[in-house]
């Protein structure tokens, strides 16, 4: 049974100069999906991460999200709409410990128009601690950021975004600047937390180790387009993948 | 309970009792505390790492609005001109405020600036209207109802005052610490996250610099009650850049900051003024310096006094 596509973006492209980012690129995400995204540095994966979340706006092309067209619509429409996102930089507020930015992310979740109640009695600041005990992060509630190894910041960055109830979610890169023995923790912990959620999500990932485990769609950007999709064992194993891109 | 709190209550239970003893410093540290409102407002902004070069707008517009009413002869008390400047400060900034909160940074203050110097022209220009840069006359008010002699008037105006800026205290520190607040917080730290929450920067930062323009207007409506007298120069950029100077020297973000800073500048400056009418400002400028090497990230976090706190 063919399952209903969340995502739908079609003949997406985009220039910087004469630097072709996005050439008529097309991705379907179906619900349920982790689709990794993989593809040598410059081939126009993260542009294609932030045209869908509205960072960039293409030049042709259409995103649809659950049949809504959002090409071009404003990053916070898009959350509004569903779509969470971390960052490759975890962009995170760090003068703040990591329970308030996930309450930062609540209220904005909830109606951030609130003047009156402090934002350290949210009511539902349960839900927020609970959010932190499925990524492992208990222990840093009340730990500054920039205290934190950056794979403890990518892991805030990520539930930062699920603090929304995004259906689906893109992340940059969630295991680079992590080392080898953090990357199955981490990832171990994210897919928890999207199971846990039932949420969507393709990822931008450059280690092959992480998508073949964690992947069930592989999708190959090249040259601003996808040049190759299948599942892990299929892509993986293609000869001009191993060599372009595993480099093997 | 907060040693912010404690600190503020203790200040203003001090506060209240210096008048009562030497009836003298009623005036100056009702200037003082009024001046600290548009401090307040400045602080609000440089939550969002915004500072504005052009808040003398709102206090002149607090001022002028209170001035206008008053020679419209509309009988109107004391207790009701000072909300209604803040209000039609407030009205103003919600319009300005459509454009200035586009920009940030360097770009925010100077389109403040300009404003508020379009504001200065106008006043000074429209002679018949505004009385020009002679200003405007301002009649003392009734107070509670009640029409007061000059001596009477000028102290239950500090405590008038005093009450004003406990309730604006609360009133900003609630703010800060909301959600809302915290938002605007945001701003500053990372605007772009902020976005991929699904809240806009810009309207956080309206809703900051609207409340920040009711205090500068409030700030202004008591300046001109207790004054007598407004005239354009509460529109003109050194006015603002005190504001903004102020509210460094009391500590940035800090609440009970504005007012420290507020109360330390005004004495200085009135002592300054007393015993070197040509040096004041030298004297102000030399006073400053000292306190600032001291105490470079305000007043408030004094070593002493933030361990008072703290215990």
């Amino acid at each position: 049974m063919t399952r209903h596509p969340v995502l739908e973006a079609r003949n997406l492209r985009l220039q910087f100069g004469g630097v072709t980012a996005a050439d008529d690129a097309s991705l379907s995400i179906a619900a349920g999906e982790r689709v990794a995204i993989i593809g040598p540095n410059g081939a126009g994966k993260t542009t294609f991460v932030n045209i869908c979340t509205g960072y960039l706006k293409p030049q042709s092309g259409s995103v649809r999200f659950e049949g809504r067209e959002i090409t071009g619509v404003t990053p916070r429409e898009i959350v509004r709409n569903g779509i969470g996102r971390s960052f490759q930089l975890p962009q995170l507020f760090l003068d703040t410990t990591v329970l308030d930015n996930l309450l930062l992310a609540l209220a904005a979740r909830e109606g951030i128009w609130n003047t009156w109640t402090p934002l350290k009695r949210h009511p539902r600041r349960d839900e927020m601690l609970d959010l932190l005990e499925v990524i492992g992060l208990t222990e840093t509630a009340h730990q500054l950021p920039r205290e934190l190894p950056e794979g403890m910041r990518k892991l805030v960055d990520i539930a930062m975004a699920l603090a929304l109830r995004p259906r689906l979610i893109f992340m940059n890169e969630p295991t680079s600047g992590v080392s080898t023995r953090e990357k199955f923790a981490i990832m171990d912990v994210v897919i928890r937390a999207l199971q846990h959620n039932a949420t969507t999500a393709v990822f931008v990932e450059h280690d092959m180790e992480v998508v073949s485990r964690y992947a069930d769609r592989v999708a190959v950007w090249s040259f601003g387009r996808i040049g190759l999709e299948g599942t892990p064992a299929e892509v993986l194993n293609d000869p001009d993948v191993r060599r372009g891109v595993v480099g093997s | 309970m907060r040693p912010e709190i404690l600190l503020g209550g203790a200040a203003a239970f001090v506060l209240a009792i210096v008048p009562a003893l030497v009836p003298w410093t009623a005036v100056m540290l009702t200037i003082a505390l009024a001046i600290g409102l548009s401090v307040l407002g400045i602080v609000v902004l440089l939550r969002a790492g915004q500072v504005s070069f052009g808040h003398g707008l709102y206090y002149a517009t607090g001022a002028y609005t209170v001035a206008f009413l008053v020679s419209a002869r509309l009988s109107l008390d004391a207790l009701i001109l000072i909300p209604l400047g803040g209000l039609v400060a407030t009205l103003i900034a919600l319009a300005f405020g459509v454009f200035a909160v586009r920009y940030r940074d360097i770009f925010f203050a100077m389109i403040n600036l300009a404003i508020s110097m379009v504001a200065f022209a106008l006043l000074e220009k429209l002679y018949h209207i505004t009385g020009g840069g002679d200003g405007m006359n301002v009649a003392r008010p009734t107070l509670g109802g009640v029409r007061l002699g000059r001596a009477a008037f000028e102290g239950w105006m500090f405590y008038t005052t005093l009450a004003t800026v406990a309730i604006a205290s609360f009133l900003v520190g609630r703010y800060l610490d909301s959600p809302l607040g915290r938002a605007l917080e945001a701003v500053k730290s990372n605007e772009t996250r902020l976005e991929y929450l699904g809240v806009s920067g810009n309207r956080v930062l309206h809703v900051g610099y609207a409340i920040s323009a009711a205090l500068a207007g409030i700030s202004g409506a008591i300046i001109a009650i207790v004054n007598g007298h407004v005239a354009p120069e509460f529109a003109y950029w050194v006015r603002s850049g005190e504001f903004v100077f102020i509210a460094i020297l009391g500590g940035a973000g800090n609440v009970v900051g504005a007012f420290a800073g507020s109360i330390v500048f005004e004495v200085i400056r009135n002592h300054a003024a007393a015993f070197a009418a040509d040096y004041w400002q030298t004297i102000l400028g030399l006073s400053l310096i000292v306190i600032i090497m001291f105490a470079p990230d305000g007043l408030t976090q004094l070593r002493f006094i933030r361990r008072k706190a703290q215990s």
